[in-house]
């Protein structure tokens, strides 16, 4: 990276703020203490793009562009929070509880989970799309943990965990649309793995009840939220 | 090679084909071919031999001549006489009648409106030359125009030339080619990339593998010359697999070039080095969105990313990359050639020169044609496409494919252009055109099309993911006759979340064709709903009988 990092301004949510030129509209308002809803985005993982929550409107721009992966340009002026976008994410976060089979009482997560959270977040009550109840998979084949498809989002950050920071690329993604599929080394189950080293770390970070401990009960899995930055401070210690 | 070495061999082409009295071209593009066009050519050429006609006939291959429906086509002497649905029993007779009155049985006349109303220029050699050989590129001007640029223009004045040009590119979005160019120069990069994208995914589009069958050249010296002008030196063509002749062609056409020096190191004896690659793409059609092809060539799954950053700025392994459809390069070197004002001459203010549509559908010519901008709907259903199949009412002409809309009689004096088509909720799109009559169903038609998005998202982003498998499954319900008045506003509230909250151009359009569906034929949509009935009697709607207690 340059020595010389310019610095610009930009408007957001009316407020004006600095920020470096090489980072993430995101980035800038959580510095500033703006928050915007995320659930694909993870600080020490790429930027993936996918979960849409985190959308928002940049004047002269006529699409809503997500701000974990659009860096800030001098004058912008960005919206976190209108009607329009806070009506959006509630569509967006209903379409997730629609595709999968998202029954809480019985999730080990519950209470703990980052897509339940976020339905309160974004004042969802209800889901008014029409439910599909998909018959997924378990596979409850490995030895410490377990990979629940009914409630995955397909956010991809166990398989960036897996790959960038543990380097194992146990986990992938196949096939496409509405079938697209978190799977094992090559769709073999997970207990059959060679390439998983047990570290745990795609069921830290995943946001759901979809990857969790073998042995929790509903309720009792929480999540350790300060793994992933606790590993990536040690690497850029290490640097 | 110099100019006069290579216009030598045009020239040498050229008599060798003037020497004959008759060139007979058989077309062997895909649609002809796979209508034994090839055996129709070996029948003819030994007819040849045998009638004792060797001195005067020449036979060759060319490419396509548009009217691929009534293959497979055989012309004499680039329209002297025009056949149809030629088969290899009939070569006897044409060999015979050679000299004397044309073949009545086979005949299509030349002057039929089909022909007599396209504008060819990215078609322009389509049927003249046999795709094949270099010496027939070369004699129809052929690299002329990479010559001139590389010798007696600035990379910037070639861009100048594309601005004026008006020229926009042809893959579907419209955005103009000298400032997407200029984009690329400009960008700093230590390397830069040409892309051309023949992944053309849209159901029933044969466009780009057309050109890349019938005029490989033109393909090849237009990404050459692109590449002089943003200042790349490495091109790829992301090409669909399924096109194996395209391949096999575009193949040959760039070791012809690489020999004669028109790729490779120091192409024309100056310092511009380029040359071109082939990578085969793996069929899916989300894989023709620029980024998704990007990640494709890199070696990863092709999914979309968000841009900006735009390919310009950062593409292929994060250098500068300049990616255009194949008809967009296929026009580069006839601008070159006849000029930047000969082109914006053509067409209407803000849509420049010409386009090839595929003409499908209920009509009776279906094949490949070109057109001028600003040419009405009417003009290309009723005459270029000679009408409806029997005589049927028309009901609609749906152009973009599945990103695309349907539009009603009302518009069909309507100018073809980018910004009348957007402006009646559809889109020029890469060049599909499925002409639609009486016996057609709007519901049916949009739950086609949203099937096929459903089934090619890939599945990243939630909204395009889910919101088509839920607007597919509404219009299903509608098809069945078992929706209500609330299926239809979850699927129109459906089709502005898709729209807007999508990641790439596959789910923000993908609503287009149920949009506009609904705003010209909602009665239809009601019909199935509230009457329980399908007016053009394609779905099929059971009805039960009330159950009595
Ligand atoms: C889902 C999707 C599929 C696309 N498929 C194609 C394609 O098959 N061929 C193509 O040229 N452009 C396709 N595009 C457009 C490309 O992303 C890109 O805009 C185009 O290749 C640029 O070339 P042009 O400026 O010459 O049109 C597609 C876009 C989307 C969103
Ligand atoms: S994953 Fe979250 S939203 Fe889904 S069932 Fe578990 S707690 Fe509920
Ligand atoms: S436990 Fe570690 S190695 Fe195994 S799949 Fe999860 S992240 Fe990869
Ligand atoms: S398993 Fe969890 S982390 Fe992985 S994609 Fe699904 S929801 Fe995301
Ligand atoms: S819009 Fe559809 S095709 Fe495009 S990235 Fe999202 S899921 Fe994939
Ligand atoms: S957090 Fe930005 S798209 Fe998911
Ligand atoms: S393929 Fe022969 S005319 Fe089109």
């Amino acid at each position: 990276m340059s020595s010389s990092v310019k610095i610009k301004t930009l408007t957001i949510d009316e407020r004006q703020v600095g920020a470096r030129e090489d980072q993430t509209i995101l980035d800038v308002a959580r510095e500033n203490g703006i928050k915007i809803p995320t659930l694909c985005s993870l600080k020490g993982l790429s930027a993936y793009g996918g979960c849409r929550m985190c959308i928002v409107e940049i004047a002269g721009t006529p699409k809503l562009l997500p701000s974990c992966m659009t860096t800030v340009e001098e004058g912008m002026v960005v919206t976190t929070n209108s009607d329009r976008i806070k009506k959006y994410r509630r569509s967006l976060l209903e379409l997730y509880f629609s595709e999968r089979n998202h029954v809480c009482s019985v999730c080990a997560t519950n209470g703990y989970c980052e897509l339940q959270s976020m339905a309160q977040e974004v004042e969802m009550t209800h889901v008014h799309f029409p439910y599909m109840y998909p018959q997924l998979d378990i596979d409850a084949t490995h030895e410490r943990f377990i990979l629940d498809h009914n409630r995955c989002i397909s956010c991809t950050r166990c398989v960036r965990v897996c790959d960038e920071i543990e380097g194992a690329h146990t986990l992938d993604i196949k096939d496409r649309g509405i079938d697209i599929r978190v799977i094992t080394d090559l769709d073999h189950p997970w207990g059959e793995s060679e390439t998983c080293t047990q570290c745990g770390k795609c069921v830290h970070v995943c946001p759901t009840g979809a990857l969790i401990e073998r042995g929790k009960s509903v309720g009792e899995m929480s999540k350790r939220k300060q793994l992933l930055p606790y590993l990536t401070k040690m690497r850029e210690a290490h640097e | 090679m110099t100019p006069e070495e290579f216009k030598k061999i045009g020239e040498t082409h050229q008599k060798k084909r003037e020497a004959f009295k008759y060139n007979i071209n058989v077309c062997t593009a895909a649609a002809c071919v796979s209508l034994q066009s090839e055996k129709v050519k070996d029948e003819l050429a030994s007819q040849v031999k045998e009638q004792g006609k060797k001195e005067s006939c020449r036979i060759s291959g060319t490419g396509c001549l548009g009217l691929c429906a009534s293959g497979p086509l055989v012309t004499i002497n680039n329209g002297q006489a025009l056949y149809g649905g030629v088969k290899p029993g009939d070569a006897a007779d044409i060999v015979k009648s050679i000299d004397k009155k044309p073949v009545k049985r086979l005949e299509i006349p030349a002057d039929m409106p089909f022909f007599a109303r396209q504008t060819k220029i990215a078609l322009e050699h389509c049927g003249n030359t046999d795709p094949e050989v270099l010496g027939d590129y070369l004699a129809l001007e052929g690299y002329e125009a990479l010559y001139n640029c590389l010798t007696t223009m600035q990379p910037v004045e070639v861009i100048d030339t594309m601005v004026k040009s008006g020229l926009r590119g042809r893959g579907g979005g419209g955005y103009p080619v000298g400032l997407k160019w200029s984009t690329v120069h400009k960008a700093v990069g230590t390397k830069k990339f040409v892309i051309c994208n023949a992944d053309e995914g849209d159901p029933g589009a044969f466009m780009d593998r057309s050109m890349l069958e019938s005029d490989p050249h033109s393909i090849v010296e237009g990404m050459a010359i692109a590449g002089y002008a943003v200042g790349a030196t490495h091109g790829y063509v992301y090409i669909r697999g399924e096109y194996p002749l395209a391949i096999k062609r575009l193949k040959a056409a760039i070791k012809q070039a690489e020999r004669q020096g028109f790729l490779g190191k120091n192409i024309c004896g100056t310092p511009f080095s380029f040359d071109v690659e082939i990578r085969l793409g793996a069929g899916a059609f989300v894989c023709g969105e620029e980024t998704a092809l990007i990640a494709s060539i890199e070696g990863k799954r092709g999914t979309p990313r968000p841009r900006p950053p735009y390919p310009a700025q950062y593409g292929l392994w994060g250098f500068p990359t300049l990616i255009n459809n194949v008809e967009t390069f296929a026009n580069i070197s006839p601008i070159v050639r006849k000029g930047a004002d000969y082109y914006a001459s053509i067409g209407t203010e803000r849509s420049k020169g010409t386009k090839v549509f595929a003409l499908a559908g209920s009509i009776n010519n279906t094949g490949l044609i070109e057109v001028p901008m600003g040419i009405t709907l009417r003009e290309i259903v009723f005459e270029i496409g000679g009408g409806i199949i029997g005589g049927k009412k028309f009901k609609a002409v749906q152009t973009g494919g599945p990103s695309g809309g349907c539009i009603p009689d009302e518009y069909l004096d309507m100018k073809v252009d980018y910004e009348s088509l957007a402006q009646v909720g559809s889109i020029m799109g890469s060049g599909g055109m499925i002409v639609m009559d009486e016996t057609s169903c709007m519901v049916d038609v949009a739950k086609y099309f949203m099937d096929f998005c459903r089934s090619e998202s890939c599945g990243k982003c939630a909204p395009c993911r889910v919101g088509t498998a839920q607007m597919y499954n509404l219009l299903n319900l509608i098809s069945e006759g078992k929706a209500t008045m609330h299926d239809m506003e979850l699927l129109e509230e459906l089709c502005d979340v898709v729209r807007n909250t999508s990641l790439c151009g596959l789910g923000q359009t993908a609503a287009n064709p149920v949009l506009s569906t609904i705003r010209f034929f909602r009665d239809e949509y009601l019909a199935h709903i509230k009457d329980k009935k399908c007016p053009a009697g394609v779905c099929v709607i059971e009805h039960k009988e009330e159950a009595v207690l």
